[in-house]
């Protein structure tokens, strides 16, 4: 009795431990950027184009770059992705060529973002001759995103209860017609929610938009879809490996900004899905 | 008199089970008939066939005729939507919608391409009456539907039902979530919708055969054993298996 006590200790100990050594380096990365970026923080840095040389200025045109992809990826990959979930959730049979789908859609999720970005080079910017542009970004980091938002969209379409599509069928309701008034509205939280993590992630990608979109150095906002523009991942990798002697502080509120951007959306995709399940009583 | 509802070898497969075997039946206008049966005797499968719902589910094969109003509903051409519309279901759950009370009842209709807002209304009064849920809800019609208590949503739900206009009711052991009191004030609410439409009931719950229904099937193993007037299969069944099961020797 007392032996298997302490060996309950011991294995909390353990346990706690191991919870511990994930919750410091995100601790510590989140403290170190916002102790040396928030100096950097002012109104000119938000607002301001990067001047001499990136070494002073402000970084207003990597902010815009980087929501112009972010929209741009969004625009693409959602309706591709709702669709897809839809079909695949609703309508495919379980048959071997669905279950391949299923599994490359997983697969696609974990493939490494630079393979993304050689894949956009490749099609986007070369083959469709969109050049390096705004559009083959946006559409690189679409792809890259798909298999988040079908996945997300999927298991929220999944988690409507079957008995809710019975009825409406029971009612005489089409197939369409129970997915497009029963089914989706019930889901919509969730797909907000994996929607709104894809557009994290495109956010804060660097590889996808290194081939396809990033201007190395362009002090001013993009003209069109088909300008290149700056964008915050690519500014720091810049700031950071590439011009001499920038100051530190503007290499981390540049980080800085970037996290804020990226939590903020997680933040949001965490409210969204707390405000979901506290109404959700079926 | 011609039945509403004719049954004519219908047999009906899960993959390689056999669910249904051979059954013949008919079902008359305006009465209320039972199926009842132990778990897993292929009742409930036996009402989805009257609105093929069983066709959700992958693998399943029918086979036979079912003649409602004279026509083939198997048949591989039949409407589904206007079958659907005619066969109404009510399920053993309570299963509103997560909507108001209002926009529950016009579910139906609006589907069918009615937005004719009076006329809509119209509907949500009568339906709500027939179910006798008027005077309580009638200044609620907006409040969240799931916020109903239990024997109050399985009202709405056939008041759903009905806003379609239907024929037919089937009801999957529809108290059966319900405790004493709300099962007798549905089984009341049955016989009134008597009047107008024709009610196939699956219980496992003989006393309530007994109390509501006129007509009653016993069905044991995809078999339909028995089937003829309630008071003649419970007073004096004609097959020894009936006799045991609805003198609880078994089921």
């Amino acid at each position: 009795m007392h032996n298997s006590q302490r060996t309950q200790k011991i294995a909390f100990l353990f346990l706690f431990l191991a919870t511990l050594l994930i919750v410091v380096p995100v601790g510590l990365i989140v403290v170190i950027i916002i102790q040396k970026g928030l100096p950097a923080i002012n109104w000119q840095f938000l607002t301001d184009i990067p001047r001499q040389g990136m070494r002073a200025g402000g970084i207003f045109p990597a902010i815009v770059g980087t929501m112009y992809l972010v929209a741009g990826a969004i625009v693409f990959a959602l309706p591709i992705g709702l669709l897809a979930a839809i079909y695949l959730s609703e309508y495919s049979k379980d048959n071997f060529l669905n279950r391949l789908i299923k599994l490359a859609i997983v697969n696609l999720a974990g493939v490494p973002s630079v393979v993304y970005g050689l894949f956009g080079l490749a099609l986007f910017v070369i083959f469709l001759k969109f050049g390096a542009s705004i559009l083959s970004g946006s559409l690189t980091l679409g792809i890259m995103i798909l298999p988040i938002i079908i996945t997300a969209s999927r298991e929220a379409l999944e988690s409507v209860p079957d008995s809710f599509r019975e009825v409406s069928l029971s009612l005489g309701a089409s197939k369409w017609q129970t997915i497009r008034h029963i089914v989706l509205p019930n889901a919509v939280p969730g797909i907000l929610t994996g929607t709104i993590l894809g557009l994290g992630r495109a956010a804060g990608e660097t590889a996808p938009i290194l081939f396809t979109v990033a201007a190395f150095y362009l002090p001013r906002l993009p003209h069109s879809i088909f300008d290149q523009a700056m964008a915050l991942p690519y500014h720091l990798y810049v700031i950071s490996t590439q011009v001499p002697n920038v100051d530190e502080k503007i290499r981390y509120g540049t980080a800085l900004v970037l996290l804020v951007l990226v939590l903020f959306m997680n933040l949001v995709a965490i409210i969204i899905r707390y405000k979901f399940r506290k109404k959700k009583k079926w | 008199m011609t039945p509403k509802i004719k049954i004519e070898n219908l047999n009906l497969w899960y993959g390689s089970f056999q669910a249904l075997k051979e059954i013949n039946a008919a079902f008359l206008e305006k009465r209320i008939t039972a199926i009842i049966g132990p778990s897993g005797c292929g009742k409930s499968t036996m009402l989805r066939v009257f609105n093929r719902m069983n066709e959700m589910i992958e693998g399943v094969r029918t086979k036979g005729n079912i003649l409602i109003d004279k026509e083939n509903i198997l048949d591989a051409d039949t409407d589904l939507v206007v079958l659907r519309k005619k066969v109404g279901m009510v399920f053993q759950r309570p299963n509103p919608f997560p909507l108001s009370i209002y926009e529950n009842i016009v579910f139906g209709p609006k589907v069918h391409g009615l937005n004719n807002r009076y006329e809509l209304e119209q509907i949500a009064e009568h339906s709500l009456r027939s179910v006798l849920l008027w005077d309580e809800l009638k200044d609620k019609l907006n409040h969240f539907a799931l916020s109903l208590s239990l024997e109050q949503k399985q009202r709405l739900c056939i008041a759903r039902l009905i806003a379609v206009k239907p024929d037919i009711l089937l009801m999957d052991e529809p108290c059966s979530t319900l405790d004493p009191q709300a099962t007798s004030k549905v089984e009341e609410l049955m016989r009134e919708l008597k009047n107008n439409y024709t009610i196939i009931i699956v219980t496992h719950n003989m006393q309530q055969a007994a109390r509501v229904s006129d007509d009653t099937g016993f069905m044991l193993l995809g078999e339909l054993i028995e089937f003829g007037k309630t008071e003649d299969i419970f007073t004096k069944p004609k097959d020894k298996r009936t006799e045991d099961y609805i003198t609880g020797r078994y089921g």
